[in-house]
């Protein structure tokens, strides 16, 4: 057994949870015996698994179906240190109309950015049904006090954010601290306000499958609207069995509360033939229900312009490369 | 529980074109290095996911089982029973290398002529048949070293009679070691399932294997029956129904011949309530329904722990729900067609007895293609230790569930069966697995995963599952004169 942990529980229920969850989040050793009682990952099975069902074959109508599907769930993002507002703006141009030569090309789910450029993104969407997303609490790291973590979403959400975009603490996780991870998991949500809140869990940090499947459980308990892979600033950053053992979570959790979350795989699909393979496993783990930007996002910002050259072939009947679409 | 899944898209049929099989009008037999035409009734090899006949067969009759034992004889007593091991090598090696380079034709002939999905031929029977030959080419110039002795010899002219389930593999299963111990043989694949034992005749033409070495006979039991009582063959090895493998044991008994058989089956997974469960669910479905289920070692009774029972059979459900049967040449099936009606009007009938016994039976909603032999996956749930669809082999995708409360209550209802082929097991408790393992009596037990198979590994039964093991250093005694 590990020691217990330093801090001192100060976790609270939530309110609309069944009883045994809502047991389980009562203090850190409940939470502690809930998320180690379940049941455990075997990462061959897992793997294998998913790799099974990444030979689902998508051709013509149904293609073109997944294509612009996975248009509308991607979270088209810049999170670099050179961010400007000129960057985002193209962006935003980018989102609200991917494809200006195919009129029908969905828009994207949202555009994500860094707090400080958060308005800019407001005010270049505004009308275009487009979703703002800043990913905040100390991101990409997290490692700060609680107060600057909240200071950051609340710059976000007054700029006008329609989503947070959080990352836990995964020292406090991998210390076994999870009543501090859940307390601030709650307290930024609080903080979002109307924001959705999604939960980056960072998983390539996080070292096993099994901690994936309770940070995931724990993100779910603590309020999180999504659950989240990564960063994109640690690799690795989103895999295929990482995203179907969240899926798992989701399809769990429903099974248990009736309430339907989301999953967002980022960092690293890059290409459409890989955002395909993420649908199939939303499709056949998750369900179909799954399927819509509601509950399922890419975290991406190369992927778009794969999909939408892929698009052109399918419509066009041939590929015309990569300088028929906009590079922004 | 979710409904029922309804697609918001197709996935696109991705069938692998029947062209490459290189279907023939017709195939003879192969005796003596050559293929010449049965005496006995020629065989019509159907289809079983369209009911379309695929090809005659000739098949033979008790003269040329004498011919081809004959045949066999004169090989080994003039050439492979002679050779240097490292001579006979080169020969498994070339077999080995050719089933791999007509891999796809052999892929897609296993799939017209048994029914098994295209994915599982593809990357399952084929890659391990060839594998199989690879091990046995290691093993030709080293069978010093096998622990039988300084000088092992061959026993002579064995005569093998396979199944329908796996064609190819269990053909590769008995003639890899069969040449690799220096014996020769006559083999008779099963009457449904001709088509790529004839194939591989033409690989052995092909790796330029003198005359003799393997001989192939079409036909149905009676056929083998001439093989395995017939007096110049010194092995048998048989894989196949229990019933007939006792016929088999009472016609060999006292006449000196050695003696494997590989029967039926009726394999315990049992899943301990600590189990990883996603992954034991995707187990329990690979154990049952690979291959239709027409796996002697299938996972066909699912012993739970009952304080995790309802909430596994919930996630095994809806997995099942996801399952894809239908044309078996489409890579996305997953589960094919049933190898003939006479085998799908047993599963029929036996899961009738479920039903008959008071056991709850579930089916899954995928829908069926309107020809062809198809069973959909179908679970059944509070079936006691007594029922018959606990006790027998269905051989088909239907999977009995029963549970237990401790772990020893577990390990007695495993072993309560006149089987003792394989087992599962699963938890994430390794000192579990090592207990559960020793108790259980099986030959194969897998923790954490089913339906494994490496041509390293021994594999063989317990009681009516049968005796003797192939595949591994052990598999090499049953052709070793020791």
């Amino acid at each position: 057994m590990a020691n217990p942990p330093p801090t001192t529980p100060s976790v609270t229920s939530s309110p609309g949870l069944p009883a045994e969850l809502a047991e389980a989040t009562k203090d850190d050793s409940t939470l502690r015996r809930f998320l180690h009682g379940l049941p455990g990952v075997d990462q061959v099975g897992l793997e294998q698994r998913a790799a099974g069902l990444a030979t689902r074959s998508i051709k013509k109508a149904a293609k073109l179906w997944a294509i612009d599907t996975a248009i509308g769930m991607v979270d088209l993002t810049t999170l670099e240190g050179a961010d400007t507002e000129g960057k985002v703006r193209a962006l935003c141009a980018k989102g609200r109309n991917p494809d200006p030569d195919r009129p029908g090309a969905p828009r994207v789910a949202a555009i994500c950015v860094y707090p400080d450029l958060a308005a800019v993104a407001v005010e270049a969407l505004r009308g275009s049904g487009v979703g703002v997303a800043s990913v905040a609490t100390a991101f990409p790291s997290g490692r700060s006090s609680r107060q600057v973590k909240l200071a950051d979403v609340e710059l976000a959400v007054s700029a006008g954010a329609t989503e947070v975009d959080m990352v836990i603490d995964r020292g406090a996780f991998l210390s076994g601290r999870y009543g501090q991870v859940f307390d601030e998991i709650q307290a930024v949500k609080a903080a979002c306000g109307d924001a959705h809140l999604k939960v980056i869990l960072e998983t390539g940090e996080l070292a096993t499958y099994d901690n994936v499947r309770r940070a995931s459980w724990l993100a779910l308990l603590a309020g999180g609207d999504f659950i989240k892979t990564s960063t994109g600033k640690v690799s690795p950053a989103a895999t295929l069995p990482v995203t179907h053992l969240m899926l798992q979570a989701v399809r769990d959790w429903r099974d248990h509360t009736g309430e339907l979350r989301g999953v967002k795989p980022a960092g690293g699909i890059r290409n459409t033939k890989d955002a395909i393979r993420y649908l199939v496993a939303v499709h056949e783990v998750a369900g179909p229900e799954w399927l819509t930007p509601e509950l399922f996002r890419f975290g991406a910002s190369s992927l778009l312009n794969d999909l939408l050259m892929q698009r052109r072939t399918q419509l066009d009947g041939h590929y015309s490369g990569p300088d028929y679409v906009a590079v922004d | 529980m979710p409904e029922e899944t309804h697609s918001p898209w197709e996935y696109a049929p991705a069938p692998e074109s029947r062209a490459i099989a290189n279907l023939q009008p017709s195939y003879r037999m192969f005796v003596d290095g050559e293929f010449v035409d049965g005496a006995g009734e020629p065989l019509k090899s159907v289809n079983p996911a369209t009911e379309e006949t695929l090809a005659e067969v000739s098949s033979a009759a008790a003269s040329d089982v004498d011919n081809a034992v004959r045949a066999a004889r004169k090989a080994f007593d003039r050439t492979w029973g002679k050779m240097p091991g490292s001579e006979r090598a080169k020969y498994l090696f070339r077999i080995a290398r050719l089933i791999q380079e007509r891999g796809r034709e052999l892929a897609v002939l296993e799939t017209l002529d048994n029914g098994k999905p295209i994915k599982e031929s593809r990357d399952a029977d084929i890659p391990t048949a060839a594998a199989h030959f690879f091990h046995h080419a290691g093993w030709a110039d080293k069978l010093s070293y096998a622990g039988y002795g300084p000088d092992p010899r061959p026993v002579g002219v064995a005569g093998q009679v396979i199944p329908w389930n796996f064609p190819l593999l269990m053909l590769a299963w008995k003639i890899a070691p069969a040449l690799a111990c220096g014996n020769t043989v006559v083999l008779k694949p099963a009457e449904t399932t001709p088509l790529t034992a004839l194939v591989f005749a033409e690989i052995c033409q092909q790796a330029g294997l003198p005359p003799g070495v393997v001989n192939i006979l079409p036909g149905a039991g009676d056929v083998g029956a001439e093989l395995v009582g017939h007096a110049g063959v010194d092995k048998v090895a048989f894989t196949g129904s229990t019933e007939v493998g006792k016929q088999i044991q009472r016609t060999l008994a006292g006449s000196g011949k050695k003696l494997t058989l590989e029967l039926g089956g009726k394999a315990a997974n049992v899943v301990f309530d600590d189990a990883p469960l996603d992954q034991a669910v995707e187990g329990i479905v690979n154990g049952i329904f690979f291959n239709q289920g027409h796996v002697c070692c299938a996972g066909s009774r699912l012993l739970v722990q009952e304080s995790v029972a309802e909430e596994l059979l919930d996630k095994l459900r809806s997995r099942i729900a996801t399952l894809r049967v239908g044309d078996p040449l489409d890579k996305n099936t997953d589960v094919g067609a049933v190898n003939s009606a006479e085998q799908l009007e047993r599963i029929t009938a036996l899961s009738a007895t479920g039903d008959a016994e008071g056991a709850s039976r579930w089916t899954s909603p995928c829908p069926l293609p309107e020809k062809g032999f198809f069973f959909s996956p179908t679970v059944f749930s509070d079936v006691q230790q007594s029922m018959r669809i606990a006790r027998e082999e269905i051989f088909g995708p239907v999977l009995s569930v029963l549970t237990f409360r401790t772990p020893d209550e577990a390990v007695a209802k495993a072993n309560n069966t006149p089987y003792g082929l394989s087992a599962g097991i699963w938890t994430e408790k390794g000192s579990r697995i090592l207990w559960a393992a020793q108790k259980m009596r099986a030959g194969v037990v897998w923790a954490n995963t089913f339906n494994r198979f490496d041509p390293t590994a021994p594999f063989g039964g317990y009681q009516e599952s049968g005796f003797g093991r192939e595949g591994g250093r052990a598999g090499l005694e049953a052709y070793l004169d020791v």
